[in-house]
């Protein structure tokens, strides 16, 4: 009986995956998942357009409106190793103490004097797309006012915020001992994320990369932010192209009336609630063949840098201005797409 | 010159004189010093030395610092005419020796005594206190001295604050402060100085211990600073000796932080740099951050300045977190585990591993080859995912074809990745994280950067499923190996081949396990056999393509036997149950190769898959209830096809009957009478030469070499002869597959290929 047979030049049709992998371990099924994402193209080709979620709704406004209007540096980070939301006071002890450490290394004029700083740690109570997903947190850190007579809280110096928004796929593969927030923004002094980071790192055994948005991404997020409903416009939307050439590079502006841009957009979009790739690629397409027909320059040729709308703002270095607080959620879902294919 | 000088190079001569080519050179460079007329020479002599050239330009640098040294320390010459321009050009030679490599000790002692004795004007004094620079420490003693002359005070205020400024600047390099600390009192009696008050104040800061600190001192800072108003460098002394002794000082100092000091070292700001460089020895770092501000990811350099892998931590931090929280079984268990930090051998590991400590960051376990061994035993998933998941990202962050001009940091990513393949050498396994980061960085690698580390990564791709993995990297793989010269092509050979030994050594390992452990990959055999054979038929569909993109190089041909060389030992070397054979392009290149090594690796390969597949049958004889992995008949029939081509080529001088077959018109249509016996063992074109020296040897005055005439007995000298000439190969393929009778030539040959 001739049950294996050696393949002529055709594999032979026993190649089911099941085969080889009955009881994979976790890793295993990581490096399945990563097979898959692989060999696919790396973004489903269809999102949905995002919706006021109802756990936002939830959340008190006032408890986010500091997270809009500012300047976010974004971070994918992996995994927290060991972290326990019990213990948020401990780690603002902690990381206050290796802030200082820090800060008075190497400087010989620091002596004897305690740094005026001080760490909260905060949950942010309904940041989250599911219920499964962990609840996000805030670390802030304050300047301690001098005069008592001043107001007892000081200047904000540095805000840094963790969240997952839909993070399924990740959450899947982990077990309990992980706290999944793929997402990190920091706003404030690199210096300080640099120590804050190292000391996350250290203690919960995760990694902080600069999260980058590609050309690519940029227009999914010009697409989808454009159909979003905004009740009254607060920006123009605005494209930035970069051209790469010496000595300097250039600049390509492109604003456009957020009503024009809306209008464009409901004349290419037909599944509703959904945006497909091809939607994305023919809106960008429109555009660029608009600005070539009144400028003659090819905008497909050079480089997407920046988007800015009435939603918000993001480039491709990696920073986000987050404006319409209706689509918060929507915004940080897609961030956190990104920010989970990067550690994955 | 100086005596300590010349002691140094006598000592420089000892040490280079083990071997006698530095010898010479440092003979050449005690040529020059005696005078400039033997130069020439010297340099002709040089030439063919570059070492020497580079030691000789070093030595006449030094040498022309020795004599500016000279000059002043004898000071300056009034008679002298062109004394400026003598002048100029020897505090140049020091300005350029002492920001280039820096300046011994000894040349600080003196230049320093000059610069303060006040025997040259206020500018000399100065550019010469501006290049202080020592080139590894200066020393206390030359401090000392040159305190002693502001005493004397011969020179100018401008001068006495330079050199305050010098001294704050270089207090880290001075090599002890004992003395220095001795002369507390004089410098904190130059306070009363308002031009050089913020200096001292700078220094005093610097050396203050506690028992500096005495009432009459607070007293009198607390006078200046009523007389001269809060200043920054006063407050900071004060701050200081409030902290030493707070019952002393009862004015409250202000606690916002500023600056105190300007930065008095800014002069020296690049040479300080350089300095600790060469005190740390060799790291390029700081230097280039310093000059490239503009750098592409200046975070990340930040974030781990030191070197991407962890430094080895047990995991203080949540300990600590929880400790407020800890129930008391649980300090029992902590007082029972074992400190990283003194694991120090492999039979301490084996005690204490059931109760280890393990690192707050699992990265740092890379250069910890104890700590690797736990890792490797561990089944425990979180450790394993720490691992993953910072050795995946590290690998993305660093790897660095992913950005543009990130080209700078290639040597840290390629000493990256050697630790990495060292660790996995180590392990003998592949890491998971490594395998994703090929996914990814494999389609947009160009084929050249780190390629050697590249192609071992590749090779320790853990066991998969090859239909699976294929078009993840073999098929990338395959893009650039086509399009890329031989060398790669054999490099990648090489390392699939690695691939390969590496994967049956995992699986031979995992199928006499099984009875144990529960295997990771609960596999079955066939399935793993399948994989295996699949990555054998695609190297065999490699090869054959690149033998006819590379027109048949036996360089490359080689590379492929080695190969097959190890795929035909599958069933009897990792006794699992495979037999693959190679395809006929890679057989018949091989068998009609003008080069005997080839040919011999053949023959080599042919006498192994005829003992693995004799083992087989043997086997399947024995035991008829695993029949599962019989191999098929095709196999047999293959091997005896390629067989009997081989014998009837080199043995039975029937080359194109039973093996490969021509048509005889075909052949008759070439005008080659003689065909048949043109490819034995005598008239192959790889052994022709061998049966001509054969010959020769036999009778070295004939002028004529006669092939027929090796037969009989002259046939089995010739095999002998042959096997002498290093052909094993050939020599193990004929004992087993040609039973010969006495009469060789005969047709009494019987292959024994009936299975």
């Amino acid at each position: 009986m001739d049950s294996y047979d050696i393949p002529e030049s055709t594999p032979s049709a026993s190649s089911r995956p099941e085969d080889y992998f009955v009881g994979a371990t976790p890793l295993q099924k990581r490096l399945e998942s990563i097979r898959k994402q692989t060999s696919f193209i790396p973004t489903p080709p269809r999102r949905k357009i995002p919706q006021c979620s109802q756990l936002q709704e939830d959340a008190d406004p006032q408890n986010v409106a500091f997270l809009l209007h500012k300047q976010w540096t974004l971070y994918s980070l992996t995994p927290l190793y060991k972290f326990s939301y019990s213990h948020l006071k401990e780690y603002s002890r902690l990381l206050n103490a290796f802030i200082v450490a820090e800060k008075q290394k190497g400087l010989a004029v620091e002596v004897g004097e305690d740094f005026n700083i001080k760490v909260i740690f905060s949950t942010l109570l309904g940041m989250k797309g599911t219920q499964r997903d962990p609840e996000a947190f805030l670390v802030q850190i304050l300047s301690k006012s001098q005069l008592p007579s001043e107001n007892r809280e000081g200047k904000v110096l540095w805000t840094g915020w963790f969240c997952c928004i839909f993070g399924d796929s990740l959450l899947e593969t982990v077990s309990e001992d992980f706290t999944c927030l793929p997402l990190f923004l920091a706003n404030g002094a690199e210096s300080n994320t640099a120590i804050i980071g190292t000391w996350f790192q250290k203690t919960f055994d995760c990694y902080f990369s600069p999260l980058a948005i590609n050309a690519f991404n940029l227009s999914w997020m010009a697409a989808m932010w454009t159909a979003c409903k905004v009740d009254h416009y607060v920006a123009t939307t605005e494209f930035l192209w970069s051209v790469p050439c010496s000595p300097q590079s250039l600049d390509i502006s492109y604003a456009i009336h957020p009503e024009d841009a809306k209008a464009l957009w409901d004349s290419i979009h037909k599944t509703p609630g959904e945006v497909t790739q091809e939607e994305v690629d023919l809106f960008m397409d429109c555009l660029y063949s608009h600005f070539h027909r009144h400028f003659k320059i090819h905008l497909s040729a050079t480089r997407l840098v920046r988007v800015s709308t009435s939603v918000a703002s993001a480039h491709t270095d990696g920073k986000i201005k987050i404006l319409c607080h209706k689509y918060l959620i929507g915004v940080l879902a897609y961030l956190t797409e990104l920010a989970v294919f990067q550690i994955e | 010159m100086s005596p300590q000088k010349r002691v140094k190079n006598v000592k420089a001569q000892n040490r280079t004189s083990q071997d006698s080519n530095s010898f010479q050179t440092t003979l050449s460079a005690w040529k020059v010093k005696q005078g400039p007329s033997n130069s020439k020479n010297i340099s002709k002599h040089g030439q063919n030395n570059p070492v020497g050239d580079y030691e000789h330009a070093d030595d006449q640098a030094e040498d022309a610092l020795q004599m500016a040294v000279g000059y002043f320390e004898k000071g300056p010459i009034k008679t002298s005419q062109n004394k400026d321009k003598t002048l100029e050009k020897h505090l140049k030679t020091v300005e350029n020796v002492a920001w280039k490599n820096g300046l011994a000790s000894e040349e600080i002692d003196i230049l320093l005594n000059i610069a303060l004795s006040g025997k040259f004007g206020n500018a000399v004094n100065t550019r010469i206190l501006k290049c202080m620079i020592p080139a590894t420490v200066i020393s206390q003693d030359s401090v000392v001295k040159a305190v002693s002359w502001l005493c004397v005070d011969k020179c100018s205020g401008s001068t006495k604050v330079l050199f305050y400024r010098w001294l704050v600047a270089m207090f880290d390099f001075i090599d002890r402060k004992e003395q220095i600390n001795l002369l507390y009192g004089f410098f904190f009696a130059s306070l009363q100085d308002d031009a050089l008050c913020p200096y001292v104040c700078h220094l005093l800061y610097l050396l203050t211990k506690k028992e500096n600190v005495k009432p009459f001192r607070v007293r009198k800072l607390l006078d200046l600073q009523a007389k001269m108003g809060m200043q920054p460098h006063l407050q900071a002394l004060l701050s200081l000796y409030k902290f030493f002794a707070p019952a002393l000082i009862s004015v409250s100092l202000p606690v916002r932080k500023k600056i105190y000091f300007k930065n008095s070292e800014n002069l020296w700001k690049m040479a300080l740099l350089a300095v600790k460089q060469r005190n740390r020895g060799p790291s390029p770092e700081p230097l280039k951050l310093m000059l490239g501000p503009a750098n592409v990811r200046p975070l990340k350099r930040k974030w781990n300045s030191l070197s991407v892998i962890p430094v080895l931590n047990s995991s203080s931090y949540t300990k600590e977190c929880g400790k407020k929280e800890m129930s008391l079984s649980d300090y029992l268990n902590r007082s029972g585990s074992f400190p990283l930090e003194q694991l120090k051998s492999f039979p301490q590991l084996l005690q204490n591993i059931h109760c280890l400590e393990l690192p707050s960051q699992m990265g740092s376990v890379l250069n910890n080859s104890l700590l690797l061994h736990y890792i490797n035993c561990v089944r425990d998933e979180p450790v394993l995912l720490r691992f993953y998941y910072w050795l995946s990202q590290t690998l993305q962050e660093e790897c660095i074809w992913y950005k543009v001009n990130n080209y700078e940091h290639g040597k840290e990513f390629t000493n990256f990745l050697d630790t990495i393949i060292r660790a996995e050498c180590f392990l003998q396994e592949g890491f998971y994280s490594c395998e994703a980061f090929l996914y990814k960085s494999l389609p947009l690698w160009d084929g050249l950067c780190c390629r050697s580390q590249f192609l071992q990564l590749v090779s320790w791709i853990p066991f998969s499923s090859f239909s699976e993995v294929k078009p993840l990297l073999f098929d990338h793989l395959a893009q650039l190996f086509f399009t890329s010269t031989i060398y790669f092509k054999c490099s990648v050979l090489q390392s699939l081949k690695e691939l390969l030994q590496n994967w049956l050594l995992w699986l031979s390992m995992d199928i006499h396990m099984k009875p144990v452990t529960n295997s990771p990959l609960e596999t079955t055999l066939g399935g793993s056999m399948n994989s295996v054979s699949k990555l054998i038929h695609y190297v065999g569909w490699l090869s054959t393509t690149a033998m006819r993109l590379e027109s048949n190089s036996t360089f490359l041909l080689h590379f492929i036997l080695d190969f097959y060389e190890k795929v035909c030992d599958i069933y009897i070397n990792y006794d699992l149950p495979l037999v693959v054979l190679f395809p006929p392009g890679i057989f018949y290149s091989a068998l009609l190769s003008l080069d005997t090594s080839i040919l011999n690796q053949l023959c080599f390969i042919m006498h192994r898959y005829r003992k693995n597949l004799t083992a087989a049958k043997k086997n399947e004889l024995v035991q008829k209830t695993k029949s599962e992995f019989n191999f098929s008949s095709k196999t047999y029939q293959e091997f005896n096809h390629y067989l009997t081509s081989m014998v009837g080529c080199l043995w039975t001088s029937k080359p194109f009957g039973k093996g490969i077959y021509i048509d005889p018109e075909i052949l008759e249509k070439t005008g080659v009478t003689e065909y048949k016996n043109s490819l034995n063992v005598i008239h192959h074109p790889s052994f022709l030469s061998y049966a001509v020296s054969f010959l020769l040897q036999e009778s070295p005055e004939e002028r004529t070499v006669n092939m027929s005439s090796i037969q009989g007995k002259k046939w089995s000298w010739y095999l002998d002869y042959l096997f002498s000439q290093g052909l094993q190969g050939l020599k193990l393929f004929i004992r087993s597959s040609v039973h010969h009778s006495s009469v060789p030539r005969a047709e009494g040959i019987n292959y024994n290929n009936q299975y």
